[in-house]
């Protein structure tokens, strides 16, 4: 496969923000499940032993949010929800069933992606404000009881949910052939893109990078 | 700290699936019965606590009320309260009580506590802190339905008084009732400080204390820790006792109930996920050219091209 079939989808930047969110979040999540489902307790040593675990889990955290925020400023104008993706929602069915065929007209992130990214957004920021009010060697002396056992159960409802929102993610990137590879390299090629972000493919890269007409060696 | 001469009836983040250290079979609930009517404020008991527990707090300001230390902190885990009041009498009464863990029958805190081992409950009702266990998180407090476990600024681990775990292991009495000069304190089996506070609570009746009663809430499951009030019937007027002191609902959501849902949710996500990709494999690209620019005259050699460089 040579450059012609390629097309560059996810900038260097861009899959540097998204790794190092991964490595970070991987941690904080499991340090979060161990305290969560205490039976899971070996999943927080992952951060040392326990207390020391306890101390990495916000300063990991934070650095989650940081990054989240950067990914927002680059990627929030690809999942503005347009017209086109009722498209999708309509044959969600055949999408899921592996029926490829009709143009579904997507657009360089579909709609499920698009809730995808506006899940992992709320979530994480609800994160991060209820994590701060629960940190308790600065802020949580700042709140009465009953607001920190509130904050504890929205951390708990939105970390439970943030964390089967990306086993969902990282499902979809197993299911979808290339993503993974898309998002290592940066680089899927020309067919992936037509098929699975068809606009995309019409709107942005085949007008910038038009097939080659002549066998180049 | 650890008792190993101690049955264990609960220990905190640890599932019932294995049975606990249960070998003993005569272990007795003991209570501390502390009447509020016989005290005097004198703080004998803070420096039994003191002394006993090796605490020393810092010297604090004093804040405009009698309460010193002015709140319960990691060394402090014990103050007597003194709450002023004017009665329908326009009478001034002072209500004093003596503040610090009431050992639930049903802990909050152990139930929040998310570090297997860091809160223990033996089987003569004693919540017990096992501070090297404790990571410092501070959700014993959210669980606490008296606020009453601090966490140090020092070392971020969680303190409360142990009703001197160590001395009753051995068959003495907390070093605060040892103490107490008026006799405010007692200890004894569960059962025979029921039976003592009965014997007060109508003494105080008989003296014109009509509101006079046990403070042994059954909505932590009752305490080993009671009081004899004088009104009982207001106990949020001994600086703000609970009425009826539960587990709040939003701890019971948390631990009972999120903990579960949130468990068939990664079984129903992982399952689903799994059944999919066995149902419709993979997604895979299909990677012959498209048809629409057949049309197109040169595309006739560029179709072969882009297949045989694929290949
Ligand atoms: S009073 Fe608070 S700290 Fe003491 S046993 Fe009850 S819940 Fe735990
Ligand atoms: S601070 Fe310590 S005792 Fe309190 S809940 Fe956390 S681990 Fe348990």
């Amino acid at each position: 496969m040579d450059n012609s079939t390629l097309v560059l989808r996810t900038k260097l930047i861009d899959r540097m923000f998204h790794w190092s969110m991964v490595s970070c979040f991987t941690l904080v999540a499991l340090s979060g499940l161990s305290w969560f489902f205490p039976s899971l307790n070996w999943l927080g040593y992952v951060l040392g032993p326990p207390q020391l675990a306890r101390v990495l889990h916000p300063f990991l955290g934070i650095a989650v949010f940081a990054l989240l925020m950067c990914m927002f400023v680059r990627f929030v104008h690809h999942n503005l929800f347009v017209r086109t993706d009722l498209t999708w929602f309509k044959h969600i069915v055949d999408v899921l069933l592996n029926k490829h065929g009709q143009k579904l007209q997507i657009g360089k992130y579909n709609a499920g992606q698009k809730i995808l990214f506006w899940g992992i957004m709320s979530l994480i920021s609800l994160l991060f404000v209820s994590g701060l009010m629960i940190w308790r060697a600065y802020f949580a002396a700042l709140f009465p009881i009953p607001v920190l056992r509130l904050a504890l159960l929205a951390h708990s409802v939105a970390g439970l949910a943030l964390i089967l929102l990306v086993i969902g993610h990282i499902y979809m990137g197993i299911w979808v052939r290339g993503s993974i590879g898309g998002m290592i390299s940066g680089y899927v090629t020309r067919a992936w893109a037509r098929q699975h972000h068809d606009r995309w493919y019409e709107e942005e890269v085949a007008p910038t990078k038009p097939l080659p007409s002549k066998r180049h060696g | 700290m650890g008792m190993q001469s101690q049955d264990i009836i609960r220990r905190s983040a640890t599932n019932g699936l294995t049975p606990l250290p249960q070998a003993r079979s005569h272990e007795q609930e003991v209570a501390k019965l502390i009447d509020v009517s016989l005290c005097t404020g004198c703080k004998g008991c803070q420096v039994a606590c003191s002394e006993w527990n090796d605490l020393r707090d810092e010297i604090g300001h004093n804040v405009g009320v009698y309460d010193n230390p002015a709140n319960l902190t990691a060394e402090t885990w014990t103050v007597i309260r003194f709450d002023e009041r004017e009665d329908e009498a326009g009478k001034l009464e002072w209500l004093l009580r003596k503040e610090g863990c009431m050992h639930c029958a049903e802990p909050g805190c152990l139930k929040a506590c998310p570090s297997p081992g860091a809160i223990l409950q033996f089987a003569n009702g004693i919540v017990d802190f096992q501070s090297e266990q404790c990571i410092g998180c501070g959700y014993c407090i959210a669980g606490c339905p008296f606020d009453i476990p601090r966490i140090s600024q020092k070392d971020n681990h969680a303190y409360k008084c142990t009703l001197c775990s160590d001395r009753v292991a051995v068959g003495q009495e907390p070093a605060c009732v040892k103490t107490c000069p008026t006799g405010a304190i007692s200890f004894g089996s569960k059962a025979e400080m029921k039976d003592l506070a009965a014997t007060r609570v109508q003494e105080l009746q008989s003296r014109g204390h009509e509101g006079a009663g046990l403070y042994d809430p059954a909505g932590v499951g009752g305490t080993h820790v009671m009081y004899v009030l004088t009104h009982a019937d207001q106990p949020s007027l001994y600086h703000r006792l609970p009425d009826n002191p539960q587990i709040s609902p939003v701890v019971r959501g948390w631990k009972e109930w999120l903990k579960p849902v949130g468990a068939l949710g990664f079984i129903a996500t992982l399952a689903g996920a799994f059944v999919h990709y066995m149902g419709v494999g993979a997604n895979t690209t299909d990677e012959t050219p498209p048809p629409e620019p057949k049309s197109k005259q040169d595309n006739a050699e560029h179709d072969p091209n882009e297949n045989g460089r694929d290949a």
